[in-house]
């Protein structure tokens, strides 16, 4: 084996970026390993365990280590790299004239925003979205791991702003039309959505798309925001900003369970439009519930949603149920209904560290697959941007694996026709592979429960 | 409550992973995307609690507001013991405080010129003996005494110094007259020419100078500054415009206030193109320090460096020094000099720098590359990059070749923690043996870790 140990000082792309770097090099002929990562701690340790001679390094420099069976395919797997590296050169790199800002503030001098997309490690997510509030632009703060004293402050400085802070720990929004983070393409319509939890948001607009109405606007506040500690800061402030929006007729509040005096405050507003609560919990409403009860409101008929029915013979049935997740809303509201079985959230904390979330690398959930002999496997799988651009690809194979195992698979697909993965698609392979797939987690959770009693 | 941003399609400006941003070019969102990196080690903790603190934004826009709107005008040449009280044995200098065990070549070789200039010594081994014993001798910073000095910057008693006062805020600011290039005190040499140059200065110059300035009344150079830089003049390294400009304003009045000395007087200005350096430090010097002493500002109001250390300070934390090991500079030498020979970085001049000129004016000033290395578009991505740590633009100092646009003026500590884009700063070089004089100029960063201390002084509250 060769190895190639490589330090670059000052060399900086984001984690994503670099795994999908890493990604690309390890698949290639003759490629044994493959890190190409920021110089972390934690990353050069990962390369020292895998017996790479890693120098001294800080965190802002680039950490390459590859390990090939041959020289050739070693400088072939490098050649690569420079290729790859050389083409995610951030925008406005050397060589233009004009060079690219190099924090929010600057960008926000001189160009005109509306909204700031935050995304930056967690630790240094506050000193952007600060740049950003001060600015008086609104921002969606995607980074998790941002400190609960640093959101208060920011969302305190935000009102007297009279900006928005959607986040930290947020997933997604849909803001003019325009979808960031992890986003649904929903039509547009006279749905406003307030959401504490991302993916309950995005069953909810995905179910209202699919019954044909649309979203005006989908304003993420943050996982942590109808905590006591927070209080609602945000959702308060979205409330009122979308009662203010004349697109938007019906608003839908969406969280995961909220602490309840929280709750009351945030329902005991008073606004002009009429409010839906999806606020998880025993007792409560599920999201499928919640979206059904958005479309009575608005005086529309409740659809049957779509599923579709496991391929290659009679599913299995008996046996354990194995939850398999990346959404954690989606993930509680499926333990909740199912009552039995083990489930997981691999989009949580403890699974995201040092590498992707599980909606755009799907490789953990799939190892933790081929891992259930028995059975029932149950899965979320998300569509949207800046979700992968085809689950199906990978996820399709592993369910015929797994049902040539004996273990039935039952997916809840979030997502809608218009997402670039293509709703309909994705749920035909997945069935054709023998899986059972519903539009609906809880109707997915349902059925799955179903089988494993037999 | 409204949010402008739900009114039509959004404008994004993006920062983190490029995965989003990616996703928002394919739905045709028009994005702007920030080329983030993590900032200097160990600074997160530090910047995260500055950041926080309620006072900053505002103490910022004060701070800077002062330092943009100050309107310095030169109202006088003085000598420094009339002016600032010096007495003989006391000696200002360039940058943080030093003592001699610790001062470089050039310093040393200052002090010993000083010393032979005020009649403290004879000979220059006799001055050397008794700056080593500190017998009856005191070392002060310029900075302490509202005053600035370039390269060594040493002042003494019988030195004139022009004199420049804040119309705007009314501070008033220091610097002595500048000797012209080649061996000179300020960057070490005490042969005897410089010691009778000195003695010119203090017997002709300065009174000359003076009695013109009597008749002219102040001269605005906040105006000149402003003319200076649209002709090519970065005011730190360059500054043929702004003393050509200078002599034009003042030569009249030098004929008619010394007819006999006026032409030895107005040759000697005419002979240095570095002339106007001093005035515009003691310009700079006053505006930076109109900006001091506002509680919760991450503001820099002086870089300043003895020749072994480089410190800065900060409006929000008072007088305080927070210092590295000072570099030595990138440039191109003078003759058979060679970087061997250079002395690391020294001078106070680093107040133009601190008030938007110098380094970050170089775009102002194509004609310095050739001084400093580097071509045109070098000047220009270095005033560019110090947008990105600079609160604010200058209103009055303005680059022509970048659309009139003003000079990135008012280093903020976080801004330079969070890019690490540390200060572009133009300077001289000066020999590291004493006695040598200047053997180059170019380009010096500042130690990072004096930001670092200073963010974490200002985190510490």
């Amino acid at each position: 084996m060769n190895d190639l140990v490589d330090v670059r000082a000052g060399v900086y792309r984001d984690s994503v970026s670099l795994m999908r770097v890493s990604q690309s090099l390890a698949a290639r002929p003759g490629v044994a390993v493959a890190v190409v990562a920021m110089a972390t701690e934690l990353n050069v340790g990962l390369a020292r365990d895998l017996g790479f001679d890693v120098p001294a390094a800080t965190p802002g420099d680039l950490l390459v280590a590859v390990r090939a069976s041959s020289e050739a395919e070693l400088a072939e797997a490098l050649a690569e790299l420079e290729r790859q590296l050389a083409a995610r050169e951030p925008a406005g790199g050397s060589g233009t004239r004009e060079a690219a800002p190099r924090t929010t503030r600057s960008a926000a001098r001189g160009w005109d925003a509306d909204v700031v997309l935050v995304s930056v490690p967690g630790e240094h997510a506050f000193a952007e979205a600060m740049d950003a509030v001060e600015a008086g632009l609104s921002v969606m703060v995607f980074s998790d791991n941002v400190p609960v004293e640093q959101e208060i402050l920011l969302k305190d400085r935000a009102l007297e702003k009279g900006v928005l802070v959607m986040g930290p720990d947020c997933g997604t929004a849909v803001v003019g039309g325009a979808g960031l983070g992890f986003a649904n393409v929903l039509r547009p319509g006279p749905v406003g959505v307030v959401a504490a939890s991302g993916t309950g948001a995005q069953q909810v607009t995905s179910l209202l798309d699919l019954a044909g109405v649309g979203v005006s606007h989908l304003l993420g506040v943050g996982g942590r925001d109808l905590s006591a500690a927070v209080g609602g800061r945000s959702a308060v402030q979205a409330l009122r900003a979308l009662d203010a929006d004349p697109a938007t007729e019906l608003i839908v509040l969406v969280s995961k369970p909220p602490a309840p005096e929280v709750a009351r405050a945030v329902q005991a507003l008073d606004l002009g439009t009429p409010v839906v609560a999806a606020l998880l919990g025993p007792g409560e409403d599920d999201l499928t519930a919640a979206a059904e009860k958005t479309l009575r409101a608005l005086g529309r008929d409740v659809p049957e949603w779509p599923s579709w029915p496991a391929g290659g013979g009679r599913e299995p049935g008996g046996g354990p149920l194995r939850g398999l997740y990346s959404g954690g809303t989606l993930c509680t509201e499926a333990a909740l209904i199912a009552g039995t079985g083990e489930f997981t959230d691999y989009g949580d904390d403890e699974y995201t560290r040092g590498r992707a979330h599980p909606m755009i690398d799907p490789a953990l959930r799939l190892e933790a697959l081929a891992g259930v002999r028995e059975g029932v496997a149950l899965l979320d799988v998300v569509l949207g941007h800046g979700a992968d651009p085809d689950p199906a690809a990978r996820l399709a194979p592993a369910v015929e694996e797994a049902r040539a195992r004996g273990v039935a698979v039952v997916v809840a697909l979030i997502g809608t026709e218009g997402d670039p993965q293509g709703l309909r698609g994705q749920a035909e392979r997945l069935g054709a592979a023998g899986a059972a797939v519903f539009t609906s987690n809880a109707a997915a959770a349902r059925h799955a429960r179903s089988l494993a009693t037999g | 409550m409204t949010l402008s941003m739900l009114n039509g399609e959004p404008r994004v400006i993006t920062v983190g992973a490029e995965l989003l941003g990616e996703a928002l070019d394919h739905q045709a969102v028009p994005r702007r995307a920030v080329d983030w990196r993590p900032p200097l080690p160990g600074a997160s903790t530090a910047l995260a609690a500055v950041l926080a603190d309620p006072r900053r934004a505002r103490a910022n826009e004060v701070a800077v507001g002062r330092l943009t709107s100050a309107r310095p005008r030169l109202v006088g040449v003085r000598p420094a013991s009339e002016a600032l009280g010096l007495e003989k044995g006391t000696f200002f200098h360039a940058g943080p405080p030093i003592d001699w065990e610790r001062a470089s070549g050039p310093m040393r070789g200052a002090l010993i010129g000083a010393m032979l200039f005020e009649g403290l010594a004879t000979t220059p081994e006799e001055a050397e003996a008794r700056l080593a014993s500190g017998d009856g001798i005191t070392l002060d910073p310029c900075h302490h005494h509202r005053t600035v000095g370039p390269m060594a910057g040493v002042v003494s008693p019988s030195m004139w110094m022009l004199e420049v006062a804040d119309a705007e805020h009314g501070g008033t600011a220091y610097c002595s007259l500048n000797e012209g290039l080649g061996k000179v005190l300020r960057y070490g040499a005490y042969g005897p020419e410089v010691v009778d140059r000195l003695r010119w200065m203090g017997e002709v110059l300065g009174p000359v100078l003076a009695a013109a300035l009597e008749r002219t009344g102040p001269v605005d150079l906040r105006n000149l500054i402003a003319q200076a830089l649209q002709m090519g003049d970065e005011l730190h390294n360059r500054n043929r415009a702004a003393t050509s400009l200078l002599l034009r304003e003042i030569a009249p009045a030098v004929v008619e206030a010394a007819p006999d000395r006026a032409a030895e007087v107005l040759r000697f200005v005419n002979g240095n193109d570095h002339f106007f350096l001093n005035a515009g430090m003691a310009a700079a010097k006053v505006s930076a320090d109109a900006a001091r002493n506002v509680p919760g500002s991450s503001l820099v109001v002086a870089m300043a460096r003895n020749g072994t250390e480089f410190g800065i300070q900060v409006s929000g934390l008072g007088d305080r020094w927070f210092t590295g090991p000072a570099g030595v500079p990138d440039g191109l030498y003078l003759g058979g000099y060679g970087p061997d020979d250079a002395n690391p970085d020294i001078g106070d001049s680093t107040i133009t720098e601190t008030t938007g000129l110098g380094g970050f004016a170089m775009a102002a000033s194509p004609a310095i590359v050739r001084f400093v290395g580097g071509d045109v578009s070098d000047a220009v991505a270095a005033t560019t990059s110090m947008y990105e740590i600079t609160l604010a633009e200058h209103p009055a100092y303005q680059i022509p070749g970048l659309g009139f646009r003003g000079t990135p003026v008012g280093i903020d500590v976080t801004l330079v923690a969070r890019t690490g884009l540390l200060p572009v700063v133009n300077t001289g070089i000066a020999g590291r043996v004493a006695g040598t004089g200047q053997v180059g100029a170019g380009l010096v960063s500042p130690p990072a870790e004096a930001f670092t201390a200073a963010l974490e002084a200002l985190a510490a509250g």
